[in-house]
């Protein structure tokens, strides 16, 4: 016998849209929205920046001025800003173990669904 | 296009209309991708440096050559709308399917939602140039997304007529800034020596970093196979204009690296919005200048387009499988395209475009695309398990299985550690996100779907079951 899924209504329709589109927003916007999300790229400017100190030769600083940035000062915070690449093996280890659960989790619950849909497609053949 | 009976219940069914040749199918995935070469790509070399940039290009490539040639086999096989989502359906399973589908709805929407930032972003930078900074980008924005929306409401294949257009533009664009600059045309010198005076700012793990980024001078290939159901010859089709685009990319990309990195400080280079079109500013030429601006502008234009075109096809998918509210899977009438499905993505590339940083927009992007391709590493595998090749035809086979996969889930692991420098919290953010919409597809949206229907291939059982 094959499944009959429950008609949904109009209603149930809307609902089932909006929870993703909470769920998008809430888990992808929201934390950018707050700044809780961002890359860790600080910049170290050094006192009385000068082109030499900052480490640009005569070609690049035609470049620099070529993108309209004559002065030092103003390329001070781009040339100095790092990446911070520390890390801990704890966060590495709890995001490892989200990825690969969030894969082992899905194609258990997926294979799960498969064998009934493989069942129902080819059910009436075996029989 | 005729209609066609599809079930003794539902007595019409609107199909999608066969009207794509390779050259479409080339311009859908190249089109979709360019833009990589014009903006965001350059954030690889902020987080490691210029030698970094370039092996993340070619490593990003090697990444993408075995996605092209995975997607083919299987793409040739099962040529349905949504691509990876109707693999995923037949040989994986539903909820990973649901879930491949988001991963191309997510990944596509936040390419477009940037590529209208960098519409608006350009914009400002000529208007600053003409002595009119603080422009309102906002509105340009908003116009570029409703603009392309509205073309692809109106059909496919005008829309793919009008890619394949601006994108052969903007690659030419590419290559005349390259030959120009080689002959002379730069009153500004190429200048190297950051890779001798500065060559991995980072170290060696800023090479791991710039991975990041790197995947975005290619990410969107897999596009192609969105357009299955409206390739006259998808067999034939997919491969050919998959893997044409792989090798026109990985040219473009190499010249791209090579003509910013010269005529920009890497400091610079690593945080600009418009590379390209900074690197035909520099050299002071004024036709280089408009030939660069209307590539940046017909780049983003392109890959909106074709992102848009994608998303509503994975969209319309899932929506016509009853994954998502079956409303979603309508086709309009007159112009036989997923007109529900695109008109509602719009608001939600409008929300990332104006309210999100690029960097930010860009990683999203690339952090769906990324799931996307490890997915492809473990569903090739279980393809050949389940149906070996004597069993099914192929419309192509691609060969050394199954070092390409173990290839590919190298690169993609090594992608994640890369994303987690630096990027961490938006790996974590996204993750849960999937994590939460697969409990609610598996324990809530479920019940909706039909079983027997997610299997419409011509099969036999697969193997092990």
């Amino acid at each position: 016998m094959a499944y009959k899924p429950p008609k949904q209504s109009l209603a149930g329709q809307i609902f089932d849209v909006l929870t993703l589109l909470v769920l998008t927003i809430g888990a992808l916007y929201i934390p950018l929205y707050l700044g809780l999300a961002g890359a860790v790229k600080v910049p170290n400017p050094i006192a009385n920046p000068t082109w030499e100190a900052l480490g640009q030769n005569a070609a690049e600083q035609q470049q620099w001025a070529a993108l309209g940035i004559t002065d030092p000062a103003a390329a001070n915070d781009i040339i100095t800003a790092r990446f911070d690449y520390s890390f801990s093996w704890a966060a590495l280890i709890v995001m490892a173990v989200l990825v690969i659960g969030y894969f082992v989790m899905v194609v258990r619950l997926s294979d799960r669904e498969y064998r009934e849909v493989i069942e129902e497609r080819f059910g009436d053949k075996k029989r | 296009m005729a209609n066609v009976t599809s079930t003794a219940a539902e007595p019409e069914r609107l199909q999608l209309l066969r009207v794509l040749g390779p050259a479409h199918i080339w311009a859908l995935g190249v089109g979709i991708v360019l833009v990589g070469e014009y903006m965001g790509w350059n954030f690889s070399v902020g987080k490691g440096g210029m030698i970094a940039g370039l092996i993340a290009c070619w490593v990003a490539g090697l990444l993408y050559t075995c996605v092209a040639m995975i997607d083919s086999e299987v793409t040739s096989t099962v040529a349905a709308a949504g691509g990876q989502y109707a693999q995923a359906k037949h040989i994986v399973g539903p909820l990973m399917a649901f879930n491949v589908g988001l991963f191309l709805v997510m990944a596509y929407t936040m390419l477009e939602a940037a590529n209208a930032i960098t519409v608006g972003f350009l914009l400002d930078t000529v208007a600053g140039m003409q002595g009119h900074s603080g422009l309102n980008q906002q509105p340009f924005i908003i116009l570029a997304i409703m603009f392309l929306a509205w073309l692809n409401y109106r059909g496919v294949l005008a829309t793919l007529t009008f890619n394949l257009v601006i994108t052969a533009v903007a690659f030419v664009a590419i290559i005349t800034l390259f030959i120009a600059v080689q002959f002379g045309a730069s009153n500004v010198p190429l200048d190297f020596s950051a890779i001798t005076s500065d060559p991995l700012p980072y170290g060696w793990v800023g090479i791991v970093a710039s991975l990041h980024f790197g995947l975005w001078y290619y990410l969107g290939i897999e596009g192609t196979c969105q357009a299955a159901e409206e390739v006259r010859s998808p067999a034939r089709s997919l491969p050919y204009g998959t893997m044409a685009g792989i090798m026109t990319l990985l040219i473009a990309a190499t010249m791209t690296w090579y003509v910013c990195s010269g005529l920009i400080p890497w400091e610079y280079l690593g945080q600009a919005g418009t590379p390209l079109f900074d690197a035909a500013r520099v050299t002071g030429s004024t036709s280089l200048m408009v030939l660069l601006f209307v590539g940046t502008t017909f780049a983003t234009l392109a890959s909106a387009n074709g992102c848009i075109n994608d998303a509503s096809r994975a969209w319309f998918s899932m929506g016509r499988d009853r994954y998502l509210p079956s409303w979603f899977g309508a086709v309009h009438p007159v112009y036989r395209t997923p007109y529900r499905a695109i008109v509602f993505l719009v608001p939600i590339a409008l929300i990332f475009a104006l309210g999100a940083p690029l960097d930010q927009v860009v990683t999203f992007s690339i952090l769906s695309g990324l799931l996307g391709y490890t997915f492809m590493t473990f569903n090739m595998v279980m393809f050949r398990n389940k149906w070996p090749l004597d069993t099914i035809k192929r419309g192509y086979v691609h060969p050394f299985h199954p070092l390409p996969t173990i290839v590919l889930l190298i690169l993609c692991s090594t992608a994640y550690f890369a994303v987690f420098l630096g990027y961490g919290t938006q790996l974590s953010a996204m993750m849960c996100f999937y994590i939460v919409a697969s409990l609610w597809f598996h324990f809530r949206r479920y019940q909706f779907v039909r079983r027997g229907d997610q299997f419409t291939m011509p099969w036999p059982k697969p193997q092990g079951y």
